[in-house]
């Protein structure tokens, strides 16, 4: 059960996904998706009722083996394109940021400011954070939103193959993505 | 290590390009440390005299102009929270900001203070007291203005509020920082002790600033 100012958002709110499932939530605009996915992160606390995950690495909390991809993108405009991920991978403890570009398309853009990206090449330099640090939960917060075809493609192939790794993708989302959802969970109405 | 070192990087190099926080600083102590003696007139026992307090002054104050940006900008695009799923802990994240914010305003300020002390007259032994206890003391400075921007993180305007908040936690700084660096108490064999205890403060804010502005950063996030 969740509550923000005294309304309850969702109560008696209970799903799971296995390795390799994509999950679909859907729902109208204030509906409490983003709040659910920042919940399942561990950014907000449930009134009650728990987020449990199975085989992961019992040292770390979920929020450090889930890439939450939300509204806000944490780059860094005084920083070019390259340095914003090679701080993500950097810091979140990624391998290499080699070929990472190239796979959101951003490749041209590796030595231009982020400050000048348009809001389509921002949400995908922020996607490409799911490439440069391997963490098997990938919370995805309207993905597609800014996004062309051509990226909407990449993004679906990216989130095919994190799947076929054994990867579980909770996705927030109002139009398709490209590859059909396991499970479909409708929030309720917004008040 | 490695991930402490990128958060670093990444804040230094975003200072150093967008350089405005540490040039209003420097701009600022520069204003008033030259204005100081114009304003006084020519009365060089006097300057040298109010000297130490009056390059405490402007250093406390320099520093807070840029205070409450420490972790605005990353509470505001999103970093912070993506910071705080990361695998190092929150409290290192805050320690480390702090301090790259006492690398980019404190520190700076702390080494130029004594060369434009001369402006105001210090005296030539007073110059290594007053740079020692100016970067022991600046340390303190950064990591409670580092508190006072975390609890005000997210109130819009929260500028004045991190002044009202911390100013009093600036005060036994000021005292002990102005006494290790005063001539009289210099001669009178105290200013080492004062030296002292600003370091004491500096290290116990070390210790307790990361844990109570970890605290309150997440309770914005919430």
């Amino acid at each position: 059960m969740m509550e923000r100012g005294e309304r309850a958002i969702f109560s008696g709110l209970n799903f799971g996904a296995a390795a390799g499932e994509l999950v679909a939530l859907t729902g109208p605009n204030g509906a409490g998706k983003t709040t659910l996915l920042r919940l399942i992160a561990g950014l907000v606390r449930p009134q009650a009722g728990t987020v449990e995950l199975e085989g992961g690495d019992e040292d770390r909390t979920i929020g450090q083996q889930a890439h939450m991809i939300g509204h806000q993108h944490g780059i860094k405009p005084a920083l070019t394109v390259e340095e914003n991920l090679r701080f993500w991978k950097d810091f979140l403890g990624g391998e290499t940021v080699q070929g990472r570009l190239e796979g959101l398309g951003l490749e041209a853009l590796r030595d231009f400011p982020a400050g000048v990206l348009s809001a389509g090449q921002r949400r995908r330099l922020s996607l490409a954070r799911l490439l440069v640090a391997q963490r098997p939960i990938w919370l995805l917060d309207e993905p597609t939103t800014g996004l062309d075809q051509r990226s909407l493609g990449l993004l679906s192939e990216h989130m095919r193959g994190h799947l076929q790794e054994g990867g579980i993708i909770i996705a927030a989302t109002h139009g398709a993505l490209g590859l059909k959802p396991t499970a479909v969970i409708a929030l309720g109405e917004a008040a | 290590m490695k991930p402490i070192a990128a958060l670093i990087r990444r804040d230094l190099g975003v200072a150093l390009r967008q350089g405005s926080s540490l040039g209003t600083a420097i701009g600022f102590f520069l204003a008033v440390v030259m204005l100081l003696p114009i304003g006084l007139g020519p009365d060089q026992a006097l300057l040298q005299r109010i000297a130490p307090g009056a390059l405490w002054i402007a250093l406390l104050l320099s520093v807070l102009l840029s205070a409450d940006r420490i972790f605005l900008d990353d509470y505001d695009d999103g970093s912070l929270e993506l910071l705080a799923s990361g695998p190092l802990s929150f409290e290192l994240v805050t320690l480390t900001k702090a301090c790259v914010h006492w690398l980019t305003a404190g520190l700076p300020l702390a080494v130029i203070a004594p060369i434009l002390g001369f402006l105001v007259n210090i005296g030539p032994d007073q110059v290594l007291p007053l740079a020692a206890a100016m970067i022991m003391g600046s340390l303190g400075i950064s990591l409670l203005a580092a508190l006072g921007a975390a609890v005000t993180v997210g109130l819009r305007r929260g500028g004045m509020m991190v002044s009202l908040l911390i100013l009093p936690l600036y005060v036994p700084v000021m005292i002990f920082g102005v006494a290790a660096s005063t001539p009289q108490t210099i001669m009178a064999g105290s200013g080492v002790s004062s030296l002292m205890i600003l370091a004491a403060l500096s290290l116990a804010a070390l210790v307790m600033v990361p844990i109570a502005a970890s605290a309150a950063l997440r309770a914005y996030m919430q």
